[in-house]
């Protein structure tokens, strides 16, 4: 057997687009910076941080998804040998100043949300929220104290299902509370709907289940705590400054007497942006105890206690035309919060606000419903929003196709936007796009019409192959602080730079996003030197230390390079600014005389030249002109006009077997569109990862609830499937360059492109392999006991 | 005391790598006596007697390894924590078969977890120290 492995094909889409490059580094696969230690054992993720006298914290978590708290007995375990503490809720409450945030800021009118104090008071609601925090000499002796803390539960009935919980009268996630209900919005579509539907050659309607999953970075969350005059927290997280002002406040400490750290750190996906209960609790703990404390969570605890994705389920009604025109959308939308809102709020909406994907609708009428349930908050992952719209959609164009008869391409040839910018069914501009040769590439890239051919051939044979088309546009670039600071309370997405060259000529970069796989140490540096003019040797990367980079909001929603590589960019040119002033100083010229191209400043009128290096050492020297300080750094925010909107066609060719009900993936392609490319291996490196999570939800994984009483089941790599290296997808990347108008450096973001349109390829190709058994629609994880019932429940005996 | 614990609370080794608690995810692998195995599977005490090498140890002085260096010329890490095992588990399996066929790749590797790379570049990063291997054999061969 040999796998094929395509060749890397984005270096040359880069060559192709031509773009006039900014120096010689973008655009190139510059090898990563970060690579040297990571190989070497030498990465320093949180846990391989310690300091003298460090103690260590287990937590001792609700085994139960409802329950009444009727007391906690530490006095075993603080008997202990080896113990310095074991504390309850009633223990950690006197200690804190506020709860945890809401983060909900793209929720109009929430109804309720309940306050979230960082342990269990007297009432646990999910499973795995932590009741106790006991502090030891070593792991082993917490985690054996943590044993010997006997918790008096009364269980609770557990709100578990959607539908279950939104009827009057159900049980009630939370005691107190009257019902589950997070928040009812409606967002109205412009335009008669009834009408349109009432003139429709064909509606579809369709459930389209997107199933709770986990993050699961192989890196689980830590955090070590010193508390002293003031208080340094080691965390993995994506977000050192966002965590940092949100733990100083819930300690009420100032924000200055706080630093957070975070290191290597070793995968997030949207799981790691907090702040988490751990975060509160190990300062505390620090606090409480004396000593510095660290807290390294299990698999089992981080498969429990991480924030879980997706979850949301879409009741859909769809009218086109017979030509295939589409006319209307109805969408009820129930998105399962969990028992707080953790960071819940932050993403569903959109996956709402994107329902259209690439395609023209007069209407969209949409009702999102938020649902308290008994189990750990849902929150970002990969993508947030946008695989669950592009899926509702996809899936949408395939079924529509279906009633006409159509062939699903074509349905999507002549509903695509084609005119930008596009303002979408919901107030949002798509600033450029290409959906028509995204997807040609795609077609011509995985011979679409030979395939058809093939697959008729083999039909009649007893094989049953499929392909899937899944055309997506996402949203990129969080975010114009104008959309994303709800109101005057919060803040903007914005991110940060500060660009300080030293008195050699060497370039120090500090950034507010935090890399945690996507190699900003080179990409940025790939951008600071090109925008300099200096060796990409000479340039550092420096992030995710609270005190010594400016605030920024950390890395995700594909931020960091249209936002951060942007704040990078603006810096430099601030200081070639600077520079040019100086120069004009040291060349006895006017400024307006003064050139900057590849790190040389040029006198227009005599052709006189200093390097950037020379006017470096002299910004440090005596005799600068008036007005002009020494030194040569310079600090930018930036704030985005609009988001990016990155594009693309992704399609899957899947063979089922039918006796098995097992997929097997046979190609797949991917064109993706994320307008300049820095670093073409980096985003090679991004697609791969992005397209094997997203064909993961699509087949593999999926939390699990027992529907008799809400109980979560299994809970460790044993049974919750990642896939492995057997599992993996063999992508063939491609792209279309569409550079954003949104930001000078024209990139829009990649991180998440891959995951978008991957779990609908795989469904869309799974249903196109089963249709001529009569399979319409495959819910997810689709693995082969699910499809081998679709399969032969509905067989005829004879067929079996 | 897991053998893991030892590398890395009382060594202050911390190139192995912990990523799960039911040995699934070969983040935590290193060799005994050569052979690869799974640090958080056996005890430190079962390693006494016998020589254990990290990831710390794998490369001479500035050195690299060819896996290493394979890994980096491929673009085979994002985030680096599954790193050290993978590449302690692919250097391995080179030394048991020199030339691997995919299926001996796949299986070889299938008790090694990644994240973030979608696996497509590990392959090509071990395919390429296997061929790299080979034809320095071959070279040597040749000389002698
Ligand atoms: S930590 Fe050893 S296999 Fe996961
Ligand atoms: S590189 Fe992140 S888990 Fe493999």
């Amino acid at each position: 057997m040999t796998i094929r492995l395509a060749t890397s094909e984005t270096q040359e889409a880069v060559r192709e687009a031509g773009r006039a490059s900014q120096g010689p580094y973008s655009g190139q696969s510059v090898p990563r910076v970060e690579d040297s230690r990571l190989i070497r054992g030498q990465g320093q993720y949180v846990d391989d941080f310690t300091t003298s006298n460090v103690a260590y914290a287990e937590i001792v978590r609700s085994p139960l998804p409802h329950a009444r708290i009727r007391g906690v007995d530490t006095s075993a375990a603080a008997a202990l040998p080896g113990v310095l503490g074991v504390f309850t809720g009633h223990d950690i409450v006197i200690e804190l100043h506020a709860l945890l945030p809401v983060i909900a800021a793209g929720v109009p009118n929430r109804r309720q949300t309940p306050p979230q104090y960082p342990i269990a008071i007297d009432e646990a609601v999910y499973e795995g929220e932590p009741v106790a925090v006991v502090v030891a000499d070593t792991r082993y002796g917490a985690a054996d104290a943590a044993e010997l803390v006997a918790v008096d539960y009364e269980p609770l009935p557990a709100v578990h299902d959607l539908d279950a919980a939104i009827v009057e009268g159900s049980g009630v996630t939370h005691a107190d509370a009257a019902d589950n209900i997070g928040w009812d919005v409606a967002l109205p579509g412009e335009g008669d709907v009834d009408a349109a539907f009432a003139g429709a050659a064909v509606t579809v309607t369709q459930r389209i289940v997107q199933q709770r999953v986990c993050a699961a970075s192989i890196e689980c969350r830590s955090v070590l705590a010193d508390y002293r005059d003031r208080l340094t927290v080691w965390n993995s997280s994506q977000m050192p400054h966002f965590n940092r002002m949100y733990v100083a406040e819930g300690l009420g400490l100032p924000e200055s007497k706080v630093r957070f750290i975070s290191p290597d750190v070793g995968g997030a996906f949207g799981s790691k942006m907090g702040p988490y209960a751990e975060d509160y609790l190990i300062p505390i703990a620090s606090k409480l105890v004396g000593r510095p404390v660290k807290w390294t969570e299990t698999r089992s605890e981080n498969l429990s206690s991480t924030s879980h994705g997706r979850g949301q389920v879409f009741d859909i009604e769809a009218a086109a035309a017979a030509d295939g025109t589409l006319l209307a959308m109805k969408i009820k939308q129930l998105v399962d919060i969990g028992a707080y809102f953790g960071r819940t709020g932050a993403n569903p909406i959109v996956s709402v606000q994107l329902s259209g994907g690439c395609y023209r609708w007069p209407i969209i009428e949409a009702r999102s419903i938020g649902v308290l349930t008994n189990k750990m908050w849902t929150g970002p992952y990969r993508g947030a929003g946008r695989p669950e719209a592009t899926h509702l959609v996809e899936r949408v164009m395939d079924l529509l196709a279906h009633e006409l008869h159509m062939d699903p391409v074509e349905i999507r040839r002549r509903n695509f936007i084609t005119r930008f910018p596009h303002v979408n069914n919901f107030g949002f501009t798509y600033d450029s796009g290409g959906y028509h040769g995204a997807l040609d590439r795609a077609l011509d890239a995985i011979d679409y019409t030979g395939f058809r051919q093939r697959q008729a051939d083999l039909r009649a044979r007893g094989r049953f192959l499929g392909i899937g088309v899944g055309c997506y546009v996402e949203i990129s670039g969080f975010g114009p602080s104008w959309q994303t600071a709800a109101d005057d309370h919060e803040i903007g997405l914005t991110e940060s730079a500060v660009v300080r060259m030293h008195p050699s000529g060497a370039v120090s970069v500090f950034a507010g996003t935090h890399s945690h796989g996507q190699g900003h140490a080179t990409s940025f540096a790939q951008i600071a030197a090109d925008a300099l003019g200096v060796a990409l040797a000479d340039v550092d990367v420096v992030e995710g230390d609270t005190s010594n980079t400016p605030f920024g909001h950390g890395t995700y929603g594909s931020r960091s390079t249209p936002v951060g590589g942007m704040a990078v960019y603006t810096a430099c040119q601030r200081i070639i600014e600077k520079g040019t002033a100086i120069a004009a100083h040291l060349l006895h010229t006017s400024i307006d005389d003064v050139s900057f191209k590849g790190g040389i400043f040029t006198d227009a009128a005599t052709g006189e030249r200093r390097s950037i290096k020379d006017v470096t050492l002299a910004s440090y020297n005596r005799g600068l002109p008036d007005g002009i300080e020494q030194g040569m750094e310079a600090t930018a925010f930036f704030d985005p006009p609009n988001f990016t909107w990155p594009f693309g066609t992704h399609i899957c060719e899947v063979e089922v077997d039918t006796h098995t009900g097992v997929t097997k993936i046979l190609r797949y392609v991917a064109v993706d569109d994320c307008g300049n490319i820095i670093n073409p291996m980096l985003v090679e490196g991004q697609i791969h990862g992005g397209v094997l999570q997203g064909v993961a939800q699509a087949l593999l994984e999926e939390v699990q609830y027992s529907e008799e009483d809400g109980q979560r089941l299994g809970g460790t790599f044993l049974d919750y499937l990642v896939p492995t290296i057997n599992e993996m997808v063999p992508t063939e990347v491609y792209h279309t360059v569409t550079p954003t108008p949104t930001n000078s450096l024209g990139v829009k973001g990649v991180g998440e492109a891959g995951t978008i349109a991957s779990s609908v390829a795989v469904i869309n190709a799974i249903c196109d392999a089963l249709e001529p058994l009569g399979v319409r629609h495959v819910e997810m994880p689709a693995s082969p006991q699910r499809l081998w019932h679709l399969i032969h429940d509905g067989m005829p005996a004879a067929l079996r | 005391m897991l053998l893991v614990h030892f590398l890395r609370d009382q060594l202050g080794m911390t190139g192995t790598h912990i990523g799960c608690d039911t040995s699934q995810c070969g983040a935590c692998t290193v060799w005994l006596d050569g052979d690869a195995v799974k640090s958080c599977t056996i005890f430190a005490v079962q390693a006494d007697g016998h020589k254990v090498t990290t990831i710390e140890g794998l490369s001479t002085g500035q050195k690299l390894h060819p896996m290493q260096q394979a890994f980096h010329d491929e673009h085979a890490l994002q985030c680096g924590y599954c790193t050290p095992g993978f590449i302690m588990s692919a250097a391995s399996l080179l030394k048991r078969i020199p030339h691997p066929t995919d299926e001996d790749l796949l299986h070889g590797l299938e008790g090694n977890i990644c994240r973030c790379t979608g696996y497509v570049n590990i392959l090509k990063a071990v395919r390429r120290a296997a061929e790299i291997a080979s034809n320095e054999t071959r070279d040597d061969e040749a000389e002698k």
